[in-house]
């Protein structure tokens, strides 16, 4: 069979999508793409990543070989520079030609320059390539006075850009009154002004700028009203030009103000050439966001097939992606019947457009706070009724909010765009869920939702959960007969409501008296929820025996005593109160193999006795009882080591004095080593850290025990206050997703996409849940108290602590021991003494 | 026929000082019983404070539930479950517990002496 030729210009995020909607569609054409640039297609809307140096590498769409595979000629640095429509053939500018059945021109369009003088200086400059940044950051790094010209979406993320490469007040540079004239109105201007101002922008309103002055390079900008500014840089960003060279030449059909006019199949005047993208010109408008274009790629590709797909025009909402500032713009921004509410002291404007008639939304502008985002675009696209009261919209109706939101994702109809980069609807979502893509990542790989500006992140997620909860698939998880919820449900249910107690969580969700599977998993989820001591609220009798004595049972029922030893650093003093205590109580002791001692063979009744006196002495509870964080151990490190590298015993302190009595699914350990001969085992434990010439290295997800695994690198050279902050994020990601009892090795095993997964959301934040946990773990920290002192001076807590509850001074007369070396040991299971 | 023997009782504590939904170990004599309180239900049950399966007493400090509608005692050491109701072994054991009953009277717990 003689295969269709088709003949791609450009190969730009469009021309990628075209490639690859095209190539599932059908395997009867030949594809060939040129591109001039040297990177095969790569992830324009995050080319800000590059300046924070992520690699261009890791914004490619997909590898080269991606082309390879799909059967697809991929020719890259190939300018195409002369179509000729009579004989279908395109030549690139170095003379080659090629033939094509099908022409497509995907040739996006360039940053738009306006006519002022001196504009050819050097120093003036775009933002649309990873050339462009790279000659940007080569700039930046001398420069003292740089300006942005434009105050628009794209103007302002290249401010940012320049401000995170150091340039010190970056200006941004902007002709109308207000900043981002299309998309919001002067209030919203006026607070995100403020906000990048606080950032450390500088932003000039009704600036004409009509001179760019210096010799070769520019030395500053004049402007209409006469006055001058300095600037040794200026980065131009004042609008899009849509490349329409080729087709001009051509002769194809063009816009008076640029533009490949195209009909609704994209087809363009001459009906064997195609344009998608932003070159396209489709009732007069240039689309110059990628949702539209891959939707144009999408129309293209199936009216190649036969299919007849008709483009219908997009809107243009878009939310900005500059991190610290948070602002959207949906629908008609301008509309009126407006609400609008302003806290000018926290920085927030918000603004909603009703119909005349007060029943439709029709548009608004979020600043400051744009979490209601992609519900309040969804209202828009899909005409969902507004409430009685519609400021409810914008500031959250008296309901619970988890209330609220599913009866929101109820509303929308199955054929609803969640996200428009890939055009996937509700009712696909859903359909993926069905099929079995039950987590986010799995769910993202499948239907490619979220993998473009990532706006539509929460809205997926809510729409994964609510499906799950719908299908009943909590019912599979259900941690036993008297919950049907999962973990990580009961974890969310219990921190909404803010219960407390096990008798209240019984009460509100589930039946019968419990059991001894739901009774620890819900103490662990108050535990770490909210840090309050284990055995008030009645909670007592929901603890695993030995949290619910504060010590482990061994055979024979006596307990053990293991006091904190915070990086197995410990003076002569508190040794010999250990030795005094140990001597006074007939208990037998052991350097444990994490580094502390254990004193074993206490009664019930001495345990409040002994801990009395540790106290006293300044020990604190080791938590050797509860899946909580056990001990950070230590190598000598710098202090004394003739290889150290860093004080590695301090920060083993420092990150055991801040982690004690946290609890979590399954007990966590951790060790700190002072150089790369890991004296101390740190790849073992769930969060490792190893010293290195520039800071620590972090291990994660390892453990020793019965299935021993090494812990993964999750970062490098980190300072210590960033070490900190990584582990605050990675413990509370563990706390809240983990199943009960599950080490992090094995919760990492079952993670999609694992270490990188993990990293992502560590290191890259890729979630958005940083910010929040570290300021819950900040709320656990704080809450902390030394669970052994509040039981000791507690009454009604202490007096649990005897064995006979009608004799309370009576020590278990059962128990036995058997004397050992110079010491004792636990009398044998008395059921094998009578054989 | 059936004798009807007089229950006879032994005076094991007071309500307060018992855990609601958990348990206490009483002594009488050298025998050691674990008393349990059920309090959504207000039911009561007391079995003998020693495990079968290793002989430890410690049946007083296990975690109560339910399994359907039947009471239960897990054993702290080895989580063998135990029915409150019948003393029988519900991990599949042979053994059995003995039982007791238990009446509540002006605030005293009253323990049955056979
Ligand atoms: C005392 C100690 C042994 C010793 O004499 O050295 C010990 C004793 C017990 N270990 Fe351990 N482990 C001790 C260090 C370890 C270590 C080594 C370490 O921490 O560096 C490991 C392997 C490392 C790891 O966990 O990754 C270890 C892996 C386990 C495991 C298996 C965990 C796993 O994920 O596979 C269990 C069982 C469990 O937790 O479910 C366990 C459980 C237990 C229990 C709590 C069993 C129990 O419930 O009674 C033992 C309590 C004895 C008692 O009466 O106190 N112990 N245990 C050590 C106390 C350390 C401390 O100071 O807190
Ligand atoms: C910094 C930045 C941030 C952005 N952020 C967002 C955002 O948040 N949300 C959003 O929706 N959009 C955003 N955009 C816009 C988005 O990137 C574009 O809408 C999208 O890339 C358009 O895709 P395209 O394929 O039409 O054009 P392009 O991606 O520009 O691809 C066109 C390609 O064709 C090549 N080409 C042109 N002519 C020829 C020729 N004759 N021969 C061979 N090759 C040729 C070009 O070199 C280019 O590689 C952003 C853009 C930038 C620059
Ligand atoms: S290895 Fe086994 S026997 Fe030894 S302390 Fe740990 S749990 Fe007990
Ligand atoms: S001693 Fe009770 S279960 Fe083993």
């Amino acid at each position: 069979m003689v295969k269709n030729k088709v003949i791609v210009v450009g190969n730009g995020m469009v021309s990628h999508k075209f490639c690859e909607k095209l190539s599932e569609k059908s395997k009867n054409f030949a594809i060939s793409v040129f591109g001039e640039e040297k990177h095969p297609a790569y992830d324009r809307v995050n080319l800000s990543k590059y300046l924070d140096g992520v690699a261009a590498e890791a914004l490619y769409l997909d590898e080269e070989s991606w082309y390879g595979e799909q059967g697809i000629r991929l020719h890259l640095n190939k300018r195409i520079t002369h179509i000729d429509l009579e004989n279908k053939l395109v030549y690139t500018q170095r003379g080659e030609t090629a033939a094509y059945d099908y022409l497509i021109l995907a040739t996006g369009s360039s940053p738009f320059v306006p006519e002022i003088q001196g504009r050819e200086k050097n120093g003036v400059l775009v933002y649309r390539t990873f050339d462009d940044l790279d000659k940007l950051r080569m700039f930046a790094s001398r420069a003292r006075h740089a300006m942005v010209l434009g105050g628009g979406l794209l103007g302002l993320e290249a401010a940012k850009g320049l401000l995170d490469l150091g340039v010190e007040a970056p200006g941004v540079l902007e002709f109308a009154p207000r900043l981002m004239p299309r998309q919001i109105d002067s209030a919203g201007s006026r607070v995100l002004a403020e906000k990048l101002e606080a950032m450390g922008m500088k932003v000039h309103l009704g600036k004409q700028a009509v001179e760019i002055t210096g010799k070769d390079r520019i030395d500053g900008v004049r402007f209409a009203d006469g006055s001058w500014l300095p600037a040794d840089m200026l980065v131009v960003s004042a609008g899009i030009q849509p490349r329409d060279e080729l087709a001009r030449q051509a002769g194809l059909q063009v816009g008076p103000r640029g533009g490949i006019v195209v009909n609704e199949f994209m087809q363009t005047s001459h009906p064997d050439v195609y344009a998608i993208g932003e070159c396209a010109l489709f009732e007069n408008t240039v689309f110059g966001l990628v949702a539209p274009g891959y939707d144009m790629a999408g129309v293209a590709a199936a009216n190649l097939c036969g299919e007849k797909k008709a483009f219908s025009g997009a809107d243009s909402s878009s939310k900005l992606k500059l991190a610290g500032v948070e602002l959207a713009s949906f629908g008609n921004p301008f509309g009126s019947r407006s609400v609008v509410f302003e806290d000018g002291n926290r920085g927030i404007y918000k603004r909603i457009n009703l119909s005349a008639d007060g029943t439709k939304l029709t548009g608004g502008i979020l600043v400051g706070d744009a979490s209601q985002y992609n519900m309040l675009l969804q209202t828009v696209a899909n005409a969902l009724p507004v409430p009685e009261n519609p400021e409810e919209l914008i500031l959250g109706s008296k309901g619970t909010k988890a209330a609220s939101q599913a009866a929101g994702l109820d509303m929308l109809p199955e054929s609803a765009i969640i996200c428009s980069c890939e055009g996937v609807t509700k009712g696909r979502l859903i359909e993926a869920i069905g099929e079995g893509c039950e987590t986010f990542d799995a769910l993202k790989t499948c239907t490619k939702a979220g993998t473009g500006c990532s706006g539509c992140v929460p809205l997926v997620k809510d729409i994964l959960a609510d499906t799950m909860k719908k299908q009943g698939k909590y019912i599979r998880k259900s941690v036993c007969e008297h919950f049907p919820y999962s973990r990580q449900e009961l974890y969310d249910l219990i921190k909404i409501h803010e219960i407390k107690s096990y008798d209240e969580v019984l009460d509100s969700f589930g039946k019968g008296e419990g059991c001894e599977i739901c009774k620890p998993i819900i103490a662990s989820i108050l535990a770490s929820l909210w840090n309050e001591m284990v055995l008030q609220r009645g909670n007592d009798i929901a603890q695993d025996s030995n949290d619910r004595f504060l010590a482990n049972i061994q055979r024979g029922g006596t307990y053990s005593v293991v006091p904190r030893i915070p990086g197995g650093e410990i003076t002569p003093e508190k040794l010999i109160v250990i030795g005094k205590i140990a001597r006074k109580y007939d208990l037998y002791t052991k350097i444990t193999g994490a580094q502390r001692i254990d004193l074993f063979g206490a009664h019930l009744n001495d345990l409040p006795l002994i801990w009395e006196e540790l106290i006293a002495a300044g020990f604190e509870s080791g938590h050797a009882y509860g899946k909580a964080l056990r001990t950070v151990k230590s190598c000598v490190g710098s202090t004394w080591c003739r290889f150290g590298l860093q004080d590695s015993v301090s920060f083993a302190l420092e990150v055991e004095n801040r982690y004690k009595g946290l609890r979590a699914p399954h007990k966590i350990k951790s060790a700190v080593s002072g150089c790369a001969r890991e004296c101390a085992e740190a790849q073992s434990k769930d969060f490792g850290i190893i010293a290195t010439e520039r800071g620590w290295n972090l291990f994660v997800c390892g453990n020793g025990g019965l299935k021993p695994q090494h812990a993964q690198l999750l970062a490098t050279d980190l300072d210590s206050e960033t070490c900190i902050r990584y582990i605050d994020r990675f413990l509370m990601f563990y706390i809240q997703t983990a199943d009960p009892l599950t080490r992090t090795a094995t919760w990492l095993n079952k993670m999609d996409g694992g270490i990188d997964y993990l990293r992502n959301v560590v290191v890259n934040d890729s979630l958005g849940m940083a910010a929040e946990w570290e300021k819950e773990m900040e709320c656990l920290l704080g809450a902390y108290r030394c669970e052994w002192k509040t039981a000791v001076e507690t009454p009604e807590i202490r007096r649990r602590f005897v064995h006979f509850v009608n004799s309370p001074e009576e020590k278990d007369p059962s128990v036995a021991f058997q004397p050992l070396r110079e010491q004792k040991m636990a009398g044998a299971w008395p059921d094998q003494n009578d054989r | 026929m059936e004798t009807v023997t007089e229950t006879s009782w032994f005076l094991a504590c007071r309500v307060e000082d018992t855990i609601p939904n958990g348990g206490v170990c009483v002594k009488r004599d050298d025998e050691q019983i674990a008393l349990f309180y059920f309090s959504r239900q207000d039911r009561w049950y007391a079995v003998q404070n020693e495990c079968p399966h290793r002989r430890q007493m410690a049946l007083s400090r296990g975690m109560v539930g339910t399994a359907g509608e039947e009471p239960k005692v897990a054993c702290p050491f080895h989580k063998m479950q135990f029915s409150l109701a019948s003393g029988e072994c519900l991990s599949g054991g042979e053994c059995r517990l003995k039982t007791y009953r238990v009446k509540v009277a002006d605030g005293n717990v009253f323990i049955s002496k056979n």
